[in-house]
């Protein structure tokens, strides 16, 4: 070693640093999403006769497709709420001077790095019957009643909203961070107003930010099963809980892999259409 | 600011963008200072505002054997698995940092896979493997399967912290006579270190408070935190949940407050 340090790149280092994590992951990921991927392909539980029959019961059955779609609106809808929420507080990060810039970040941070069964048991906490929500509304005299928050969509969205609200703003901050503030000042001397400038500069800058938010909190929002259960109760079913049932309590193995395939499936077409989106933007938005 | 009239257009916009940015930073931080005053209640409800405060479900806590066994094995589950990360995944990030090889390009990817897709999946996934290979559920498997998901973290830190490596401080090394192993221990390690150390902090986190992989990989004896608080919270709203979230509310800010002086973690995942 380093007997001709000039032929080789000393900057480098070889890609058989990366064979052992490379060998971990095809047996205990690689392997398992095949295995998966054999057994859905099984109409037996045994797995011992091939065909379709898991992936048509499925895609046949109104109840499993209901499941899929309301999963898929669900994070569309926290998508878009984090999405209005969110940009305003990386604005606001780009506007304020480093002290409070730090307490942004810290406010943004920490809910990040809470366990999620504590920021979940928060909002049964605040929409529950006695909760904050009610008994304001209750003193306040404008309800006599307690509203129903919990197990509804209502408090599903909002409360999955929170939880991933961090996955949206930390790629926004990046992106506006990006933006040559003198382009806004620029487009304000020009005439244009501060909305007409926010919407016709500085949120086609941002693209590239808005997309990889959307994508890590769409992810991240129709997977997150502890909050779906807590906030949505036995009434709301979400992909990732009917997959569990089918698993665990019913021990259909072969259904329960298929319908793993048809949600990895589709957060994969989701993630690619965002990518592909991104990719579309950065040319507009890599100044 | 640069000369420019402040309008009632310029100030409605910029009123509408900071009560929204106000109002979303509340609901962030709300949930858990409410938890946090919920915790010290001296009554048996989960009512807010409390009829009166006390240390009491703290209290309660001490005795909770079954959330101390719960909390035993998720913290030594969360180390293995940080500790597995690390060596795994720091290693592959200086093969995979400065490489433009397509290789390198998918192994990049597939080493990230694990942030995208449905954990749940891949822990029944999992668990189906072991069953076929004969492998029983074990502190074992949950290890290997924690790792999984955690190792992304600490690949993608360790990319990110080469990445501001500057390549001349590795040339004039060698230039210099040092060896590779000299120069990666005096030179490469201390630079990337914060790196490492913010990424192991995060699959540390994501470890303990992982659900859906320690859901299908766990032995009946193997009781994890987060699964037991999920259980005990779908049966009835217990407070003692309450002062354990305290608890882990409490230990996150000082981790946190840590992590920011040693790492700068809020530098980190902004760019």
């Amino acid at each position: 070693m380093g007997a001709a340090p000039a032929s080789r790149d000393v900057t480098s280092y070889g890609m058989g640093l990366a064979a052992p994590l490379a060998l971990f992951f095809l047996l205990f990921f690689v392997a398992p999403l095949l295995q998966l991927l054999w057994l859905s392909l099984h109409n037996d539980t045994a797995g011992l006769h091939w065909g379709l029959g898991q992936y048509l019961h499925f895609l046949t059955d109104p109840f499993s497709l209901g499941v899929l779609g309301s999963t898929l609106l669900l994070g569309a809808e926290v998508t878009a709420v984090c999405l209005v929420l969110g940009f305003p507080i990386a604005w606001l990060y780009q506007r304020v001077g480093p002290k409070l810039q730090t307490i942004i970040i810290l406010i943004v941070l920490l809910p990040l790095l809470t366990s999620v069964v504590v920021r979940t048991f928060a909002w049964i906490v605040i929409l529950g019957r006695q909760g904050i929500i009610n008994a304001t509304l209750q003193s306040l005299g404008i309800i006599d009643t307690p509203l129903k928050l919990l197990y509804t969509q209502f408090g599903v969205v909002i409360a999955l909203a929170q939880v991933q609200m961090p996955l949206m703003t930390l790629p926004l901050i990046t992106a506006l961070g990006r933006i040559d503030p003198n382009l806004d000042d620029a487009s304000c001397s020009l005439g244009a107003g501060s909305w007409r400038t926010f919407f016709r500069i500085v949120l086609p800058l941002s693209l590239p930010g808005v997309i990889a938010g959307c994508t890590l909190t769409y992810a991240a929002a129709i997977t997150a099963f502890i909050t779906q259960s807590l906030i949505g109760g036995g009434q709301m079913l979400f992909m990732p809980m009917y997959l569990y049932q089918q698993a665990s309590t019913l021990q259909n193995w072969p259904f329960a892999s298929a319908i793993s395939i048809i949600f990895l499936l589709a957060v994969l077409a989701v993630v690619s259409v965002f990518t592909t989106l991104g990719r579309m933007s950065r040319g507009y938005g890599g100044a | 600011m640069s000369g420019r009239k402040r309008t009632l257009e310029a100030i409605s916009f910029e009123l509408v963008m900071t009560v929204i940015a106000v109002i979303a930073l509340v609901i962030i931080i709300a949930p858990s200072l409410v938890v946090l005053i919920v915790s010290f209640t001296s009554g048996f409800s989960l009512r807010f505002p409390p009829p009166g405060y006390s240390l009491r479900w703290y209290a309660e806590l001490w005795n909770a054997w079954q959330l101390h066994f719960a909390a035993k094995n998720s913290l030594i589950v969360a180390l293995w698995a940080t500790g597995l990360s690390v060596a795994l995944g720091v290693a592959a990030a200086l093969a995979i940092s400065r490489s433009q090889a397509l290789s390198a390009r998918l192994l990049d990817s597939l080493f990230m896979s694990p942030l995208v897709l449905p954990a749940l999946a891949f822990g029944l996934a999992a668990l189906m493997l072991f069953s076929l290979v004969g492998l029983p559920v074990s502190p074992l498997t949950l290890v290997i399967g924690h790792t999984v998901v955690c190792v992304p973290y600490v690949v993608r830190n360790t990319v990110a912290a080469l990445a501001q490596l500057e390549p001349t401080l590795l040339e004039s090394s060698a230039v210099l006579g040092a060896s590779r192993l000299y120069t990666f221990r005096r030179i490469v390690l201390p630079l990337i270190r914060p790196g490492i150390i913010a990424g192991a902090f995060i699959a540390f986190m994501s470890s303990f408070d992982n659900v859906p992989v320690s859901l299908f990989l766990r032995d009946a004896a193997t009781d994890m935190l987060p699964i037991r608080m999920w259980q005990d919270l779908e049966g009835k709203l217990d407070v003692t949940i309450a002062a354990l979230s305290g608890v882990l509310i409490i230990a996150t800010v000082a981790l946190v407050a840590v992590m920011e002086r040693v790492t700068g973690l809020s530098r980190r995942l902004t760019n």
